[in-house]
């Protein structure tokens, strides 16, 4: 599919290069950086390749780059490089890597260890690699996780978070970074990671006016789009009624709860955990309905709505004729330039 | 900047630990629980916060008539006040590790479909004592549990186990002795079968020694961090359900009426299982159907949040012009998941606020969905009845 080079995606880093490499225009390159041990591979393992929390134990140092290609909604492949932290890496990347490094970067995502001993060093190599990203992309955005936060005493999080954030903040140059407090223990590493990808994917604002219309249409309280593999969160719509749900971090609750029972699924099938493991969920009570389906190629629709046998079965008619036109805007390249033009979702 | 180092690898030994202090089971609020159940449970603990020594429940004792009872015994850290705290208090296994040793009986009453005790003993504490009033401590006894560290010498856990069988014999014959070989998870399944046979052997032979054969001894292989503590408990409570060979017999029907691959009767508060069909219990499948009831009731205590009256009358008005209740197929929560791998569905039906009937089904056999909740409907029927039955002969007992 790569060879549809005339898309008008807007690449951030396609700028530097846009001659030499017209194929690669689509493939967003993702860096991955932070001090050694600060638990970079950890989240990419939980997030991409389907790891629980304890299983990231066994993972050792990441040596040089560790490049890896995810395959994501809407035709876009992450080209991720998770940057082993090691002084002497670091060192490399600043000097003789540099332009290979930090040329044709769309994101950036500097993750600090809450626990680090050394603040005052941490900041002076991120004000480096911001230095180096300025130079070689300087309309790269920048994410900053400051990780391992469930190690602080729960009465202090915020405090000691927002100390770290704003003296981050004030080394960042032109750049205004975007800042998240995660741990791999607990869903917030899903929020963070859900509204960095929501930023990555192509025709998105497309993908939710759709979802908007199709919520109206089957009168749901909640319409959700995940990711198959990550089960992330990349796009949602929610009706006023299911806006005054008090359970604002619902999303990442939901994607923490499947992905573990994924693993369950796995487990009981055999089957490897990054397979597909369900294709349809049903759930019914007398105060709320929902359903998840396989939807397209790359994404799962849950869809919560109000009790009623007759709404919940229209509703996911309604949700499998709309299918069609979803599977175009996720992968557009089989349609080719008209696919901005797809019409109304089937009523 | 000491604050930030305090969290890790906080072990009962650390002074640094500066969180909250614990003492005793710990009682852990969490997902687990459906509708009514969930709202009960809530103001339970609320009064038990608010007010440590009175319970909104008859405190057990003498007064608690008629509750079978489960004792929890053995030799001292064997893990007795673990195993309660992570089956009956939803405690995650890895914060077992802050428990305090059990300084005295800990009596807790479980309110589930059926009302029973579990007494967490001392284990260095000796019960044959004659200053124990026997009868007291024995005297309505459903099950005996006697926890073994499998990862310790046992020899004189063994002894004590032998002692206490021999004192209990000649006056309670009928008690049921569990033994629980604990902590069996990272040891090899070679090691784990000989550290059986050679605990079995070594009781049998001392009680035939003293002439005592054929005492109703059973023995599980048991580890909080797996299934198999729950798989464990629920063989212990279902000998003391009296109608089990009828909820058998029930759920057996309708896995040959519906061809379910295998189907069980969760307790959802626990997840022990009290009756399953008479097909083999394999531990995968125990596993799904388990975390699959915490799918649900994770999945409702997001969503099930209360929307306001006026809304609901909005859905009660037009197109529909039918009250809420009527637009509902069904009261109870029913649920189902159709796998990927062999397109198997397992579907979850609740039957009161205390049970859910979770059941794995034959490959492909979604499209026959709604035949199959007609057969449900009739089984929860007769399920619900069963239990009516007992509870009124309970309350005329």
């Amino acid at each position: 599919m790569e060879h549809m080079s005339n898309l008008s995606i807007h690449d951030d880093g396609a700028a530097s290069s846009p001659v030499s490499e017209p194929r690669k225009q689509k493939k967003k390159k993702v860096l991955l950086m932070g001090k050694s041990g600060s638990g970079k591979s950890s989240m990419r393992s939980i997030i991409f390749s389907n790891y629980v929390a304890k299983d990231t134990r066994r993972l050792g140092a990441t040596i040089d780059v560790d490049l890896s290609h995810v395959k994501f909604l809407g035709n876009l492949t992450l080209n991720l490089w998770d940057c082993g932290g090691q002084d002497a890496f670091m060192e490399n990347y600043l000097s003789q890597q540099r332009q290979h490094v930090f040329s044709n970067v769309g994101v950036l995502i500097y993750v600090f260890d809450i626990e680090s001993r050394d603040f005052d060093r941490d900041l002076l190599t991120y004000r480096s690699i911001i230095g180096a990203l300025s130079q070689f992309s300087p309309t790269a955005s920048v994410y900053i996780l400051v990780h391992k936060m469930d190690l602080v005493v729960p009465n202090q999080r915020e405090e000691i978070y927002s100390d770290r954030v704003s003296l981050i903040e004030a080394k960042s140059d032109s750049f205004s970074p975007i800042p998240f407090a995660t741990s791999i223990w607990d869903q917030s590493l899903y929020k963070a990671w859900a509204e960095i990808i929501h930023d990555l994917v192509p025709n998105l604002d497309q993908i939710e006016k759709h979802l908007g219309s199709l919520g109206k249409i089957i009168m749901a309280e909640e319409v959700l789009l995940f990711e198959r593999s990550s089960f992330l969160v990349v796009s949602s719509w929610c009706s006023d009624v299911g806006g005054q749900n008090p359970t604002t971090d619902r999303f990442e609750r939901l994607s923490n709860i499947i992905k573990n029972f994924k693993q369950s699924t796995s487990r009981y099938t055999g089957t490897p955990k990054s397979a597909e493991q369900f294709s349809l969920f049903e759930l019914k009570l007398n105060i709320f309905s929902m359903f998840i389906i396989k939807f397209t190629t790359n994404t799962y629709l849950a869809v919560i709505l109000p009790p009623g046998e007759e709404r919940f079965n229209s509703a996911m008619e309604n949700c499998y004729i709309a299918r069609q036109q979803f599977e175009e805007l996720d992968s557009p390249a089989k349609r080719g330039t008209d696919r901005g033009a797809t019409g109304e979702v089937a009523a | 900047m000491p604050l930030l180092h305090s969290g890790r690898r906080r072990t009962k030994l650390d002074r640094k630990y500066n969180g909250p202090p614990r003492q005793g089971p710990v009682r852990h609020i969490s997902p687990a629980q459906l509708n009514l159940e969930r709202v009960y449970e809530q103001n339970r603990a609320n009064v038990q916060k608010r007010d440590a020594t009175k319970l909104p429940e008859p405190a057990p004792g003498p007064a608690a008539k008629g509750k079978p009872r489960l004792l929890l015994m053995g030799q001292r850290r064997s893990g007795k006040s673990s195993i309660s705290s992570v089956v009956f208090h939803k405690m995650p296994p890895n914060e077992t590790l802050f428990l305090e040793s059990t300084a005295r009986i800990q009596k807790d009453s479980m309110h589930s479909f059926m009302d029973f005790q579990v007494w967490d003993f001392p284990g260095q504490v000796d019960f044959m004592d004659p200053s124990f009033d026997l009868d007291a401590i024995f005297g309505e006894i459903g099950a005996l549990i006697w926890v073994i560290d499998a990862q310790d010498e046992y020899l004189e856990a063994i002894n004590r186990l032998n002692n206490t069988i021999l004192n209990l014999q000649p006056t309670y014959p009928n008690i049921n002795i569990e033994v629980f070989i604990h902590k069996v998870d990272g040891l090899s399944d070679d090691y784990k079968l000989d550290i059986q046979r050679d605990i079995m052997q070594r009781i049998q032979d001392e009680l035939s020694d003293h002439g005592v054969e054929n005492a109703p001894i059973n023995f599980h292989l048991t580890s909080i961090y797996n299934h198999s503590i729950f798989e464990a408990f629920s063989k212990v409570i279902q000998k003391l359900i009296p109608h089990l060979p009828t909820l058998e017999a029930l759920l057996n029907d309708l896995c040959r009426s519906c061809r379910f691959e295998k189907a069980y009767l969760f307790d959802v508060l626990s997840k022990i299982y009290i009756a399953t069909d008479p097909s083999p219990v394999d531990m995968p499948s125990y596993e799904i159907c388990s975390d699959y009831i915490d799918v649900i009731v994770d999945v409702s205590e997001i969503y099930g949040w209360g929307r306001s009256p006026e809304y609901i009358t909005s859905l009660e008005g037009e197109p529909w012009n039918t009250k809420i209740e009527d637009q509902v197929a069904c009261k109870d929560a029913e649920s189902a998941i159709v796998l990927t791998d062999m397109k198997r569905p397992i579907m979850l039906r609740e039957v009161n606020k205390y049970l859910a009937l979770v059941a794995v089904m034959r490959e492909g056999s979604f499209e026959r969905m709604p035949l199959v909740t007609l057969n449900v409907d009739t089984t929860v029927q007769g399920l619900a009845e069963v239990f009516e039955i007992t509870k009124q002969k309970e309350a005329r007992g």
